[in-house]
């Protein structure tokens, strides 16, 4: 928990150049969290939001408030910031008491400046701030200040610099004698280099760049970066590699067995050491729900900067997690931690573990070997589609033993996959280094590492895998599967999506094989009062548009993140097209995240899960052969744009007095979901793996 | 080789080989780092800019096929009054969220409005349709569209 780890005032908050400066361990990867803290800011201390700045999130400055995901921000930094500038403000509007006289209730606040008896004008905030002892103990109790019906919303940090072209990524980053260095990869992650030709290396020294070399990890640097493009292309070609085998290419979705896994029986939403229970008794209802490999799939490839000077090493990076990556590169190079020193820089949106932490590690060693020279590495299109941790392809087998109403009594789940923790975090066998890529090519490699299960709760591929509804027994089951053909991490939600795909479609079958309402059929086996509030919310919605929507075929689906974050229910209106193609029409969502911080953001971040897997639904696919992934740029691996976004409505219901939970992973589960019932609502065909083409929707009718 | 660029209303010398993709003349040579490099291979759009109006991707056609042309890049969208309520228009929608590929939709939008100044939402998402976006921003993007049509 951040506060107990940094439990002062001044871990979190700093007074510089007569403006509030917020600490942070958490960046911004597309979902505002500088945001959303700087409006926590204004609304405990009512400073205009110029005069709140965010600290860079720098090793050895910053609170370390480990990865930047699960949608933990605003649970874990949020808090944090609310509490330490709610225990600011009580000190001091003590110190105007003191100094001026009066009660506490005698002194309010607005605009930055307090006003009370005794002062002749409105006082500073900040000026007696920056007076006070800001090593005092953050108040966990602190109280907060009431907010009115109106808040005023904090502009998106950085959003006009956006339109104007001035916003800085790491891509743009520049300093004198900077070199631009592009890597030259090996067909596969098995081929290891065998030889460069002569030619190859002379043209390299013709066009005076550098090659960098370490076992089978090549990089070229230069001044001109398209130069250096254009010549690690040609590298290649010159390039012989050992072709091992090549890549495992068989059907990925038959490794995905029980027999092929390390089990692990999930108890109170978490891997325990019991025996795997016993199978349900009677098996009413059954079906298994796939996943491919998918990609994260960044709109920029991954990037970072570095540079080696006077023994210290300098890294820009926008991996969502600089000081477990600091520890995994400074044991990789053989530094101590004090010489290594990672900031964070924007990137693109991430969406989970992308090729952000491995492009620092591989900057630090083209940097090493060119010391005193800033070192911008960036990743290809094709290097990102190919050498990105994928996300895992997963399996989810469900049963279901019914009552004699045809409710639920006894459940089975069963989640296989790979593994979703691919993070390079340190851990036993050096597992960090072994988990950032070019380590594995060095000419004495480390890794790659093992599948390590994740044994909190909702962790990893169990995450959600615990049904919501109240089934009267359950077995759960998590089997991890080694040694996938490909290297894979924790994607938007990890098990997360296919277990609530699974969970959603599997509860749309029953409903219909029973000719019941599918929104009454989860209603009948939901307690929670919250959860029941939403799915009445978007039934009430839907009954609203009966009779609006004649042509188009609905589907609904509900889920709550991990089952204790953000509850969403929603809805898809389709049409399938002549060509057997979804076309998505509208999408409502509606949604309970606790008291509401951002709403703009929020309402963004549901958006843009339910965009994100309305293209996982409907494209995302890795495919490979045995001679590597041949799924390489946005042709070959299609997502979805523009003509293909539904209109969507989000409704948010607010519960001033429930803590804000985050939002960022709880819309993508639902929405496979839903588009998959929408489709059975359309054809009558049960898609039960995804992605749902055209193509694959065509086989499936053909079949039937 | 010196070649000549007129970018943004200037006229520019630059000494990268003619060969070179503009995006890297852009963004190294004349530090205009606001076209973004997202694929290198005319698929995401995050690189477009305006050539004699029109929404042109500069990652993958040479600089010297540019010359005696007249290039805008988002830098340089807001020095006409269309360019600027689109840039308006994108920070009262927030289209945005990580906003890689914001520059490429502002140049997009400015030079679909500056054709069609009300198309209708289903011309908009086709003319948009070479931007990739993978926040899943569209639908603030469309409303920014809206905005900016509605004004000008």
């Amino acid at each position: 928990m951040s506060l107990n780890a940094y439990p002062r005032i001044k871990d979190w908050l700093g007074v510089q150049d007569n403006r509030l400066v917020l600490s942070s361990g958490k960046v911004d990867i597309g979902q505002r969290i500088s945001t959303a803290l700087i409006q926590i800011a204004h609304e405990e201390l009512s400073l205009p939001f110029d005069r709140i700045r965010v600290a860079p999130v720098r090793t050895g400055l910053a609170p370390d408030e480990g990865i930047t995901s699960g949608s933990n921000s605003i649970e874990q930094s949020g808090r944090a910031i609310r509490l330490a500038t709610a225990t600011l403000r009580a000190h001091v509007v003590a110190e105007a008491v003191r100094k001026f006289g009066g009660r506490d209730a005698d002194w309010s606040l607005e605009n930055g400046a307090l006003h009370g008896p005794g002062a002749n004008a409105p006082v500073d905030l900040l000026s007696i701030a920056s007076e006070l002892d800001m090593s005092l103990p953050v108040d966990l109790d602190a109280s907060l200040r009431e907010q009115g019906v109106e808040r005023v919303r904090a502009p998106m940090r950085g959003m006009r610099d956006l339109v104007v072209g001035s916003y800085k990524f790491i891509h743009d980053l520049d300093l004198p004698g900077l070199l631009h260095a592009r890597v030259v990869r090996p067909p596969h992650a098995k081929a290891r280099l065998l030889d460069i030709s002569q030619k190859g290396r002379e043209r390299v020294a013709e066009a005076r760049l550098r090659l960098v070399q370490d076992g089978s990890f090549l990089a070229l640097v230069g001044a001109d970066e398209w130069q250096v493009i254009d010549a690690a292309a040609k590298l290649q070609n010159a390039c012989s590699w050992s072709d091992q085998d090549g890549l495992d290419d068989g059907d990925v979705f038959s490794l995905l067995t029980q027999s092929n896994a390390q089990r692990f029986t999930i108890v109170d939403s978490k891997p325990s050491d019991a025996d795997i229970p016993a199978e349900l008794g009677r098996v009413d209802a059954q079906a298994r729900f796939e996943r491919p490999f998918t990609l994260h799939g960044s709109l920029a490839p991954s990037a970072a900067m570095a540079e080696f000077s006077g023994g210290l090493l300098r890294v820009h990076t926008h991996s969502q997690g600089i000081y477990a990556l600091r520890e995994s590169m400074a044991d990789s190079l053989g530094m101590s931690l004090e010489d290594v020193e990672l900031t964070h820089a924007p990137g693109p949106g991430c969406y989970g573990h992308n090729g952000a932490d491995d492009a620092a590690f591989e900057a630090a060693l083209i940097a090493q070997e060119i010391p005193d020279t800033p070192i911008l590495l960036k990743w290809t299109r094709a290097d990102e589609h190919a050498w990105e941790p994928f996300g895992t392809a997963m399996a989810v087998e469900l049963g279901a033993e019914l009552d004699t109403d045809g409710n639920v009594s006894a459940y089975s789940a069963e989640a296989i996959s790979g593994t979703h923790r691919g993070r390079p975090r340190p851990g036993p066998n050096r597992a960090g280094p072994a988990r950032l890529l070019a380590n594995h090519f060095r000419t004495e490699p480390i890794g790659p590492a093992p599948a390590a299960p994740n044994r909190n709760r909702h962790g990893g591929m169990h995450r959600n895998l615990d049904p919501i509804y109240a089934f009267a027994d359950k077995r759960l089951v998590k089997n991890l599967v080694d040694g996938l053909p490909h290297r894979t991490s924790a994607l938007r939600c990890l098990g997360g999506a296919v277990n609530n795909f699974a969970l959603e479609s599997f509860m749309d079958e029953l409903a219909y094989a029973q000719s019941r309402d599918p929104v009454e059929f989860r209603l009948a086996h939901l307690k929670d009062a919250r959860g029941i509030a939403v799915l009445k919310h978007l039934q009430n919605l839907l009954a609203e548009r009966a009779g609006e929507a004649e042509a188009l075929s609905t589907g609904v689906a509900y889920a709550q993140y991990k089952n204790a974050m953000t509850r969403v229910a929603v809805a898809v209106e389709i049409a399938v097209t002549e060509e057997a193609e979804i076309q998505l029409e509208r999408a409502t969502i509606v949604a309970d995240a606790g008291r509401v911080i951002d709403r703009a953001g929020l309402e963004a971040q549901l958006e843009g899960g339910f965009l994100q897997a309305a293209s996982w639904a409907l494209c995302e696919e890795v495919t490979w052969d045995r001679d590597g992934i041949t799924s390489l740029d946005w042709d070959s691996y299609p997502v979805l744009r523009f003509d293909q976004v539904p209109r969507i409505h989000v409704h948010i219901i607010d519960q001033p007095n429930e803590p804000a939970v985050g939002a960022g992973e709880a819309a993508p589960g639902p929405t496979l979901a839903a588009i998959g019932n929408a489709l059975f609502n359309a054809t009558g065909l049960r898609m039960r793996r995804l992605p749902l083409t055209g193509d694959a929707i065509r086989r499936q009718a053909l079949s039937m | 080789m010196t070649l000549e660029l007129r970018v943004n209303g200037t006229t520019q010398r630059v000494d990268s080989a003619p060969d070179t993709p503009l995006i890297f003349v852009l963004r190294n040579e004349l530090k205009l780092t606001g076209a973004k490099l997202g694929c290198g291979l005319e698929q995401c759009g995050a690189c477009a800019v305006l050539v004699d109006g029109e929404v042109t991707l500069s990652c993958v056609s040479s600089v010297e096929s540019f010359e005696g042309k007249n290039i805008v890049t988002v830098e340089g969208i807001g020095a006409s009054e269309l360019g600027r309520l689109v840039q308006d228009a994108f920070v009262d929608a927030t289209a945005a969220q990580c906003g890689y590929c914001t520059s490429g939709l502002v140049v997009a939008v400015t030079g679909l409005l500056s054709a069609q100044p009300n198309p209708d939402r289903d011309t908009v998402r086709e003319a948009l349709a070479p931007h990739l976006c993978r926040c899943g921003s569209h639908p603030r993007v469309l409303r920014a569209v809206e905005i900016a049509a509605g004004g000008s």
